[in-house]
């Protein structure tokens, strides 16, 4: 789950991290009284789960309150790449001496945690890491041990920070690394980190990625589950528990298991097609999972025929066929569908599906002709 | 010959008394697995159609002489489910549950490596290993899988997995043991590992692998196979045309900042001699043809 700025802010604000101090909201008149409060020159930013606010016109510094007035109402219902800004935050402009990088991520490879520090900050760190490698810090952490003070020292002057930035970079780093692992984040990011002419250190944004799989531990994490982008046809497969991507074409795909599912969208492309969704209906193919995944991608317009590929393991083929034909019962469906039944009581399940078949149901044996025939109806 | 499990191989069941853990349990051992005992504090004394239950893994493997164990916890208690099976002694833990915070995986995964390194795990998030016709831990279908050899089988998906197995079971290949390491970002047990334990099976010929996009495991396998495997290895990387950035049904299955693409992995894979399929049944046929030269 990616927070938006201003819920990543409040993330680390609330393991003690400095940051700005601002506040959210959806309404201009608001957006003025916290300009007022917080004191100027203040910053308006687009709250938008995508990059390239600065570039759009997003993020805007604000003199005084006409200004403030001004950027907000111009921000506010903004398209950002498709994405439009339904809310801003509002911070007290800093005085900016220094820009750093400091990220905690999982290192797939080391199985360990990886920390990330450069002076080199305000820029993709991708760019970093291509144009000038060295200017990065890596630490790797132990899990069970965790980030000790001495380590994270000697990994700040790594680095090779401004000294008078030591101290507070040192604090920021070990409340981040608390944040990351207690928070159970994917991604604790911080570009810029700056060092103010003042002396201090402060967190001037905010990228936080945080594992769904933690929700059991954050019950308060649901709040950000809600605001996650998902087009109309993703919320509507959230709302029923599917394991569902939009993509942009016009085959249809449900699969069981999300490897099979991947590898359906592959094979559908492969044969000069374009799928219009992933989507994983999980070990099973009862009627009333495979009925909601048909009503999903029903609704989708762009949707021209579907593809049904099934692989029947500890769920028998005649189950999967059964199922089918429920689902087909209970929605009413626009397009036509291939079914491809392979696996477990393959024979069995094709044969409860054969007196069924019509030009709006079809059987193919293999998954590369029912590909072939989906993209055909598809056309 | 077989890797990491056989017929003689006794297992404790942790989460025996729940639903799946009692459907495949059972499933397990209808199939010949030595499914010797079940663990759970509050059930302790009774039993699950003759598996007896146990307070503790300790106390099961104490009673019964089990040296593995097959986890069906839900997730928020896999941590310390897996902690208790590797302090039993264990050596090897598969854990079926899906859901697992990455964190507590690699918690886990280094504590265990470091602290109780005769113990592997395997999972989380994955369908176990099956032995066709000596054993069979977790939620495999055991019909699907010829016995025999000469093929070994690693995998990172479910289902993919199974039309493996399938695939080689319609072309009449025997299988020595079909490992499914799992679909998230720190699983127990890597693909390296696997290759390695086939390459030392005598009864292994050759190595079919089938991998998906996200992280680096495929590209630091086939840089093993380059330099370890004497073996054939042909293989599939599912979501050649997956959108970047999008997360595909697997927490490990994500493309990001151009990392982790199929092309990447085909091509590393590829470089290191493996004959790469474009869809499942492709790679099954290759798999057909390295056995029929091996005669």
């Amino acid at each position: 789950m990616d927070l938006l700025e201003f819920q990543g802010k409040q993330f680390f604000a609330s393991y003690g991290i400095p940051v700005s101090d601002g506040d959210a909201t959806t309404s201009v008149d608001e957006a003025v009284e916290i300009a007022d409060r917080v004191g100027y020159p203040v910053v308006v930013k687009a709250q938008v789960h995508t990059g390239g606010r600065g570039k759009a016109g997003g993020v805007k510094l604000a003199e005084n309150a006409d200004e403030a007035r001004e950027h907000a109402s111009n921000i506010l219902g903004l398209d950002i790449k498709g994405h439009i800004v339904e809310q801003i935050w509002v911070e007290h402009a800093s005085d900016i001496a220094e820009e750093y990088y400091a990220s905690f991520t999982l290192d797939r490879s080391a199985k360990q945690h990886l920390g990330m520090l450069s002076a080199e900050g305000g820029v993709e760190i991708e760019t970093v890491a291509d144009e000038n490698p060295d200017a990065i810090a890596k630490i790797h952490i132990d899990p069970v041990v965790g980030l000790t003070e001495q380590q994270c020292r000697d990994w700040v002057e790594a680095a090779n920070l401004n000294p008078n930035a030591t101290e507070g970079a040192v604090d920021i780093l070990m409340k981040l690394y608390t944040a990351y692992v207690e928070g159970n984040a994917d991604l604790c990011e911080i570009n810029p980190l700056i060092l103010k002419p003042t002396g201090e250190v402060h967190a001037l944004d905010a990228k936080v990625s945080l594992d769904a799989n933690a929700i059991f531990k954050h019950p308060d994490y649901e709040a950000y589950d809600a605001t996650q982008p998902r087009d109309e046809r993703e919320k509507a497969a959230h709302e029923k528990g599917l394991q569902y991507v939009g993509l942009t074409g016009s085959v249809g795909v449900i699969a069981n298991g999300a490897g099979l599912a991947m590898s359906t969208v592959d094979v559908v492309n492969q044969v000069g097609g374009a799928p219009a969704n992933f989507l994983d209906i999980g070990g099973g193919a009862n009627a009333e999972v495979m009925a909601n995944a048909l009503t999903v991608i029903n609704n989708d317009p762009a949707v021209k025929s579907i593809f049904i590929n099934i692989f029947g393991g500890i769920t028998r083929g005649e189950e999967v066929a059964n199922g089918i034909i429920e689902a087909t019962k209970r929605v009413e469906i626009d397009s036509p569908i291939v079914i491809r039944l392979d696996g477990t009581n393959a024979e069995q399940g094709r044969e409860i599906l054969q007196p069924h078949l019509s030009e709006g149901l079809l059987m193919e044996d293999t998954m590369l002709s029912a590909a072939r025939r989906a993209v055909e109806l598809a056309k | 010959m077989s890797i990491f499990a056989d017929e003689n191989t006794k297992v404790i069941y942790q989460g025996l008394t729940g639903s799946q853990g009692r459907y495949y349990g059972l499933l397990n051992r209808e199939y010949g697995t030595q499914v010797v005992a079940g663990t759970n504090p509050k059930k302790a004394g009774t039993d699950v159609e003759g598996i007896p239950i146990y307070a503790t893994v300790a106390e099961a493997k104490e009673a019964t002489g089990a040296t593995a164990s097959c986890i069906f916890i839900p997730a928020p208690f896999v941590k310390a489910a897996v902690m208790e099976a590797a302090e039993a002694g264990l050596e090897l833990v598969v854990v079926i549950t899906e859901g697992v915070p990455a964190h507590d995986e690699a918690y886990f995964f280094n504590k265990v490596k470091q602290d109780f390194p005769g113990t592997r795990i395997l999972g989380p998030n994955c369908p176990g290993l099956i032995s066709p016709g000596k054993t069979n831990i977790g939620i495999t279908a055991g019909h699907i899988a010829k016995p025999g050899g000469p093929v070994g089988i690693v995998s990172r998906s479910g289902t993919l997995t199974y039309q493996a197995l399938y695939e080689l079971q319609q072309k009449d290949i025997g299988v020595t043991t079909c490992v499914g390491i799992g679909g998230d970002p720190v699983p127990g047990t890597s693909f390296i590992d696997c290759l390695e334990a086939f390459e030392a099976d005598p009864e292994t010929k050759a190595v079919m692998m089938i991998g998906e996009i996200g992280g680096s495991a495929e590209e630091e396998a086939a840089e093993f196979i380059k330099n370890n495997m004497t073996k054939p290895v042909a293989g599939y990387i599912a979501g050649v045309t997956a959108p970047p950035g999008k997360k595909m049904g697997h927490a490990g299955a994500i493309v990001s900042g151009g990392k982790g693409t199929a092309a990447a992995k085909i091509e590393a894979l590829e470089a290191a001699g493996a004959l790469m399929g474009e869809n499942p049944t492709e790679a099954g046929e290759l798999m057909a043809k390295i056995v029929a030269e091996l005669a």
